[in-house]
């Protein structure tokens, strides 16, 4: 699967994103299954809401953690939720 | 009092509500208690409630409610929507019998997250003949119907005899059905499963063929429809990480409220399970003797003792164990290291036998006339 970067992304319907107050963790849940997520991979999971391209999202995470380049790490994380079917695109 | 290192205890993450035994269908690999006639008692809504509320605080997030058949109890969309407020991820483990599309909707305003549908075959003579009910129409419209409502739809099958030919067909059942998740799940030996064990093993020939087919399917719909291969162990040379390690992870209440490390643990000899009744969730999956029993390394035998594999497998399945030699506190008899290895070579025989004879002795379906009182 590749990543289209004109298109926006929305969390997948079929899982569900929470945050875990016994593990102090963001976990996604789906039949059978669970992952731990770190606190990066959250923060962008977070902001697939259906409003934002890949640029927009490196942009808010560059902003908000003051720091540049993240361009690599969030495309290369995205294309992981996308193969695992945790994000879609439109 | 004896002074040994305290145990790490890791939070269970996994809850499954055993609601009710009873149940329209008859399958005779149910993995309910060959004596399940004999607890007669249910929960109370409160008491379910509680316990539902005890373990989220623990840390369980992942709650299947099953049976027997679940939507016997009449307060199951009260029951989902106490775990809805409460954060799990719930999920229905159902036969789809008596599922209307109005329950299902029901269902997911209640805030339900998925369902699992089991099927017996792709055959309506042969699911019809292995659930001992007529109600294989009724599934395939309850698949699409959850399908339809927007629940991630999980397809579950059990693979055994009587069924493993027609995997090729059940792969395209399941794709046709529109299935997210498909759990092909060889049947484990417990419950009516081991009464029916020497008719319901497949040959080795069966299962790899089997198996090779699911592989080659897994490619072919990867991106679509995840399948899940539930092996068996029988052909393996070590055994399962049964329940990822005893007590470490899952936790099983069934219908009378008796709290199980594993859901066949109740099978087990002079060993107390504890009850919801009694105790605490907590109480019991930090203090109670049936949950520390098995806990960690401290009980094994060799070979597992000085085994370097053991933080891999557990030394296997404590009921299988049991079942198979006698002793639940023996290495699992799948692991090739186990010296009594011999008895699933034996069984393995046995089974074999029978599948090669022309006249097969009669299934024992899962049913009150059947059940050991
Ligand atoms: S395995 Fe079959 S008989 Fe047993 S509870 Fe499930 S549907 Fe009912
Ligand atoms: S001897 Fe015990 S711990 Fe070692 S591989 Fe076999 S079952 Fe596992």
């Amino acid at each position: 699967m590749i990543l289209n970067p004109k298109l926006l992304f929305t969390f997948s319907p079929l899982h569900r994103l929470q945050w875990e107050e016994v593990q102090q963790k963001t976990v996604i849940l789906y039949p059978e299954g669970m992952v731990e997520l770190n606190q990066s991979s959250a923060e962008i999971l977070e902001l697939c809401d259906g409003t934002r391209k890949l640029a927009d999202i490196v942009k808010e995470l560059e902003i908000k953690f003051e720091v540049s380049n993240l361009i690599n790490d969030v495309s290369a994380f995205l294309e992981v939720a996308l193969e695992n079917g945790w994000v879609t695109q439109r | 009092m004896t002074l040994s290192p305290p145990k790490t205890i890791t939070p269970p993450r996994w809850l499954l509500a055993e609601l009710t035994y009873a149940c329209p269908l008859q399958c005779p690999y149910c993995s309910n208690p060959i004596d399940y006639t004999k607890y007669k008692s249910e929960l109370s809504t409160g008491d379910w409630k509680r316990v539902l509320s005890e373990a989220r605080k623990m840390g369980a997030v992942q709650l299947g409610f099953s049976g027997g058949e679940p939507l016997i109890r009449p307060d199951l969309v009260e029951l989902v929507q106490h775990a809805r407020e409460l954060g799990y991820y719930s999920n229905l483990i159902t036969s789809g019998y008596g599922l209307t599309e109005e329950k299902i909707v029901e269902l997911k305003t209640a805030g339900l997250d998925h369902i699992q549908v089991s099927i017996q075959a792709s055959t309506q003579e042969l699911n019809d003949h292995i659930a001992g009910t007529k109600s294989f129409e009724h599934k395939q419209d309850v698949a699409r119907l959850v399908k339809k409502h927007g629940y991630p739809m999980v397809l579950c099958v059990v693979i055994h005899r009587e069924n493993i030919h027609q995997m090729p067909e059940i792969l395209a059942m399941a794709e046709a059905l529109g299935a997210d998740y498909l759990e092909l799940a060889n049947t484990q030996y417990y419950g009516w499963a081991h009464l029916n064990r020497d008719l319901l093993l497949p040959t080795k020939e069966q299962f790899e063929t089997a198996e090779a087919i699911a592989q080659a399917y897994k490619e072919k719909v990867a991106g679509k429809m995840k399948i899940y291969y539930v092996v068996p162990d029988f052909y393996e040379d070590r055994p399962k990480a049964c329940m990822n390690g005893w007590a470490t992870t899952f936790l099983t209440i069934a219908p009378d409220g008796m709290a199980l490390p594993c859901h066949s643990a109740r099978n087990l000899p002079n060993f107390e399970c504890p009850n919801v009744n009694d105790f605490s969730v907590s109480d019991i999956w930090h203090d109670s003797k049936a949950f520390n029993f098995f806990r960690g390394y401290d009980w094994m035998q060799e070979p597992c003792r000085s085994c370097d594999e053991k933080e891999k497998d557990f030394g296997g399945c404590r009921c299988q164990a049991y079942l198979l030699t006698g002793d639940a506190g023996a290495t699992d008899p799948v692991c090739s290291k186990s010296p009594q290895h011999y008895v699933i070579d034996d069984l393995l025989a046995t089974a074999r036998k029978f599948a090669l004879s022309e006249n097969e002795k009669p299934l024992i379906f899962r049913n009150s006339k059947n059940a050991r009182i």
